[in-house]
């Protein structure tokens, strides 16, 4: 690999740092309990706001099972203590916090970091 | 039917290796269930009334001759010979020729239109004549013969029933249940004429022919029935010298052996101890006995119990042993409700420990506890009245339980299974009421013994601590019945108080859309309110169905399929400009599929302005009312029923409930809406509407069973809004209604009771509760483009006007339809290509 090449990887990595949070709605737009979809960087990202709680969850869209991308259109609750979207399509569940598909240990989507900055949801990816 | 079950018991003891079986079957199909035969009437299935399991003759290597009888026995030759000429050597025979009905000989007997009522054909050729009958009579006042006044009165004819005797089931029922029972039937629009004589049958001048009786009185008519008892068919016995006796029947031994060793025979045709037993309980024990006696085991037939319950013309009637009270010293209690047309009467042992016989008319309830007294010889509680004795202020009634019945119990008669066997299938682990029925047979033939063995199951299982947990779901200690009466009493609004009060957790995506569904079934309020979106389904929450690939069908509501051609042309339009597939669906409607998130609101708007409203495909609620053409245009329709699916369809339309429901509306008896295969079902007569309920196409087709027959529209209305809100009251969540009326204690009487005679005063109530959903229905389609804010979810992404990538159509017959994975790919490197250029 030529040190040009080297050197733009560098920079690009520079700048991820810098701007790792993406800013994809403000807070209101999401309701409790109910999911959005984000398009970040190309990738679909579901988004949940849960009842009593700051925190903004964010899990692949996509459905494994139906490779549909639908799973912020799940319905949103808690199964043994575990916050969960099911999916709208075959009804698998998936924790919110881990992306770990209830039904199939083998299957675990990849979850994103969020942050609320002056009321903008904000997510790395 | 003995004879069947006589293959069944050999193919069972394995002795089809042993002997090789050839049956000879004289009527066109194999062994069917004369039981039921009546309920033909309804289907005209003759497969549903099929006792032969599939491949049974296959499986079992039994030859069967369908459609050849058997003329002669040659006991020197030990050889059979077939009409058709099959000659077949034996080394043991058995009769189960059954009997035939018996008509009395009177001059005029064998007129035009005259018939009995025993086999398929004759119920066909009943059906037949019924088309342009007005009048139809039944000879004969026994059990069959109010049986077959039943048939003729379901036909549309104007019935009557004459009997000989001075009152109706001379031989199972006492004076005052006769009586009893002959105002009931009078109520239902049966003429019963008892003690009458019919002398000779000759022309008639109104109808075609005239009943003459021996009191000078006569009745014309155009149908004659015949049902004035069987008579054994020992021809076959008797041409080849075997015992016949006096009043015919082949003379049959405890192990059902005939005077010849090698021949037997069971069921109707055999005569043990003096008596023919007309009923299939104890042909099957004969056929039992004789396949025992093969295989060298020693049981006997020692005669059977001839205690009957049935429902004739919609009155329960049931008799008990000795009800006549014919024993030395018995003595007897009877109670009777003249007002509720109820007659129950116990005959019990001189030292009143013992229960000897029962009549009950009216209400059979105690029937299952009585029989089990009798049959078990279990002493009766110090005031045996209080069998039968209404039990009021809630008191528990005295009934015996289960658990006080010994594993000897006989609890199915019909097919000899008793508690004991019952109790080894449960502890085995069979713990449905389904299965058990399927592996012990038991409650599978007349259903007389069903609630007992549903008793059991659920005695056995809390015996065994198998937690039956019927909560909804780890959110809520509740079953959806008791979120549901929760709901309505408490008069909550929410999800959110709901879970507060009575339960634990946020909730999931069982409880909510059930909870949802409960709350808008009580309150109707608009489904994407504020705290009622986050519950709902997705189909619910963008009020389309979902499909495979993350787009939504739309289905707009064609009230009974009727539709102007302009909104035919609106649905075209709106596919065209938004490019959607379309289809005819099964429920007289048209789909509209592969409308992305963002379109719909864009393609409903449209459709609203049109006219047109949500059809709620998405929703567990009403459906679609289909409808058939009716009178309007059909020649032989006799009520408007496209007419009256449309009010039924803008009545019902957005009710929400357990499941969905489908209801459907003929115009005539052809049925060409298949409104039997409904939830509820509406059929037109000349006088009005038979309202059907419970039917079920789908994953396991039930027929529906008849209500109520020539309501009126008022009435037809009022008994389906009480229907709708008692199941939506008392079912399960995802419970259809079939599922719902075979789960439900005391089945369709215990229904037509609390509907039709308002059994527990919960008529009115169900009636506003209905009110308030219909007077508060909106279109939800509408109030959502109507509201900004709710707009705003209809798009993929929050944050870009971006499509879903991932939905990609490719064309098939002049359509689009979503494309394969395969085809994905393909299409994205052509859409490279297409940019690329
Ligand atoms: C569109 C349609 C098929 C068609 O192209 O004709 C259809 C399509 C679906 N049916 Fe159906 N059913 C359609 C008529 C029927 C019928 C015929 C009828 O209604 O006369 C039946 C049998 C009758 C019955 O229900 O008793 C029928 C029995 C089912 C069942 C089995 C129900 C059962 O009790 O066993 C399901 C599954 C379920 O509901 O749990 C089902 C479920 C479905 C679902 C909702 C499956 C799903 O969850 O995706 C399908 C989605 C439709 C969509 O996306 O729009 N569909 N489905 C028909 C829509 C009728 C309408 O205008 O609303
Ligand atoms: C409408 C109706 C309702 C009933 N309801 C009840 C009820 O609720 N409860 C109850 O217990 N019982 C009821 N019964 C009575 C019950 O059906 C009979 O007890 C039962 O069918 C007797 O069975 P079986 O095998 O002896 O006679 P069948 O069922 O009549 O069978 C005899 C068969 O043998 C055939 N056959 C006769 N001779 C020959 C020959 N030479 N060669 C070849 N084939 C021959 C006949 O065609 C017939 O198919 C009812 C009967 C009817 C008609
Ligand atoms: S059900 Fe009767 S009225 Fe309706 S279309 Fe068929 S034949 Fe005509
Ligand atoms: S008693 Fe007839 S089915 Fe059980």
């Amino acid at each position: 690999m030529n040190s040009l090449a080297e050197e733009f990887r560098e920079d690009r990595t520079e700048k991820m740092t810098d701007t790792e949070f993406m800013a994809v709605c403000q807070i209101d737009d999401l309701l409790d309990n109910l999911g959005q979809c984000a398009l970040v960087k190309g990738k679909q990202i579901a988004l949940f706001k849960v009842s009593d709680s700051e925190k903004i969850y964010a899990i692949d869209n996509h459905d494994p099972f139906s490779d549909a991308n639908v799973l912020s259109r799940g319905v949103v609750g808690d199964l043994q203590g575990k916050l969960v979207v099911a999916s709208p399509i075959y009804k698998q569940h998936f924790d919110l916090e881990t992306g770990q598909c209830l039904e199939d240990e083998n299957v675990v989507l990849d979850t994103y970091a969020t942050r609320v900055v002056a009321g903008v949801v904000e997510i790395s990816c | 039917m003995v004879g069947h079950r006589f293959l069944e018991a050999i193919q069972d003891r394995n002795l089809t290796e042993q002997y090789e079986v050839v049956t000879f079957c004289e009527e066109p199909r194999p062994a069917y269930d004369r039981v039921h035969l009546s309920e033909y009437f309804a289907d005209s299935d003759a497969d549903a009334l099929s006792l032969v399991k599939e491949n049974f003759f296959a499986d079992s290597g039994i030859t069967c001759h369908i459609g050849d009888q058997v003329v002669a026995i040659d006991r020197d030759r030990k050889v059979v010979i077939s009409k058709k000429g099959l000659e077949l050597s034996y080394d043991r025979l058995v009769l189960a020729t059954g009997s035939y009905p018996f008509v009395p000989p009177i001059p005029g007997n064998d007129r035009p239109n005259s018939f009995v009522y025993r086999t398929i054909e004759d119920l066909e050729a009943i059906q037949a004549a019924g088309n342009d009958a007005q009048v139809g009579v039944v000879v004969g006042g026994g059990l069959l013969g109010l049986e077959a006044a039943n048939a003729l009165k379901q036909m549309g004819v104007e019935t009557h029933v004459v009997e000989f005797a001075p009152r109706l089931m001379a031989l199972q029922i006492d004076e005052w249940g006769g009586l009893l029972l002959k105002n009931k039937i009078e109520e239902l629009g049966v003429k019963v004429h008892t003690s009458r004589a019919t002398t000779e049958i000759i022309d008639g001048e109104n109808c075609k022919h005239r009943l003459c009786f021996s009191d000078g009185e006569f009745l014309e008519t155009d149908i004659v029935l015949y049902s004035a008892g069987i008579r054994p068919r020992d021809e076959l016995a008797r041409d080849c010298g075997l015992e016949i006796g006096q009043r015919g029947g082949i003379v049959i031994d405890n192990h059902c052996r005939t005077s010849d060793d090698d021949i037997f025979a069971i069921g109707e045709c055999a005569l043990w101890n003096n008596q023919i037993f007309g009923l299939v309980a104890p042909g099957y024990q004969m056929a039992e006995v004789v396949a025992d006696f093969l295989q060298a085991d020693d049981t006997q037939f020692r005669g059977a119990d001839m205690s009957t319950k049935l429902k004739l013309l919609g009155v329960d009637v049931a008799s008990i042993g000795d009800a006549h009270g014919n024993t030395e010293g018995a003595k007897s209690y009877s109670f009777i409700d003249e007002r509720s047309g109820i007659y129950k009467k116990i005959v019990v042992s001189e030292n009143g420990k013992k229960l000897l016989g029962s009549v009950l008319i009216g209400d059979a309830e105690d029937y299952g506890t009585l029989l089990q007294y009798k049959l078990n010889d279990i002493d009766l509680p110090e005031h045996p009245d209080d069998l039968i004795l209404p039990q009021r202020d809630g008191k528990a009634s005295t009934g015996l339980g289960v658990d006080a019945l010994p594993a000897s119990a006989q609890i199915c008669s019909c097919n000899n299974v008793s508690k004991g066997q019952l109790v080894d299938a449960i502890e085995g682990g069979v713990h449905t009421l389904g299965e058990l029925k399927s592996c012990t047979s038991a409650g599978t033939s007349c259903g007389g013994c069903a609630v007992l063995v549903g008793q059991i199951l659920n005695s056995e299982l809390e015996k065994l601590g198998v937690e039956v947990s019927s909560d909804i779901c780890e959110h809520f200690p509740f079953t959806r019945q008791d979120l549901y009466m929760l709901v309505r009493t408490e008069k909550i609004m929410s999800f959110s108080e709901l879970i507060q009060r009575h339960g634990t957790g946020r909730g999931c995506d069982i409880c909510k859309p059930a909870v949802a569904s409960i709350l808008a079934s009580c309150w109707n309020e608009y489904i994407l309110k504020q705290g009622h979106a986050p519950l709902q389904d997705t189909n619910d929450h963008f009020l389309a169905n979902m499909q495979k690939d993350g787009t939504y069908s739309v289905v707009p509501r064609v009230p009974g399929g009727e539709i102007t051609p302009d909104k035919l042309i609106v649905l075209g339009d709106v596919a065209k400009r938004y490019g959607l597939y379309t289809k005819i669906t099964g429920g007289q409607r048209v789909d509209l599929f592969g409308a992305r998130v963002d379109q719909l609101p864009l393609v409903w708007k449209d459709l609203i302005d049109a006219g047109f409203e949500s059809g709620h495909a998405y929703a567990k609620a009403l459906r679609t009312v289909k409808s058939c053409v009716g009178s309007t245009w059909c020649r032989y329709g006799v009520q408007d029923s496209v007419g009256m699916a449309i009010e039924l369809e803008n009545r019902y339309r957005g009710l929400r409930s357990p499941h969905k429901i489908k209801m459907a509306v003929s115009g005539c008896t052809r049925e060409c809406a298949e409104a039997q295969s409904k939830d509820v079902g509406v059929i037109a007569t000349e006088k009005g509407w038979n309202l059907y309920v419970c039917g079920n196409g789908g994953m396991k087709p039930r027929h529906a069973d008849l209500f109520a027959s020539d309501l009126d529209d008022e009435t037809l209305i009022k008994y389906i809004d009480r229907f709708f809100m008692f199941y939506i009251r008392t079912a399960d969540r995802l419970q259809r209604t079939s599922t719902w009326m075979d789960n439900l204690e005391g089945g369709l009487e215990y229904l037509q009771d609390i509907i039709i005679n308002d059994r527990l005063g919960l008529c009115d109530e169900l009636e506003e509760e209905m009110k308030l959903v219909i007077n508060s229905f909106q279109c939800e389609w509408k109030s959502t483009i109507d509201d900004p804010e709710k707009m705003k979810r209809f798009r993929h992404f929050i944050n870009s006007d971006d499509k879903d990538s991932n939905v990609v159509f490719v064309n098939e017959r002049g359509q689009i339809r979503p494309a394969r994975t395969e085809e994905k790919s393909v299409k994205t490197v052509e859409e490279k290509e297409l940019l690329a250029s």
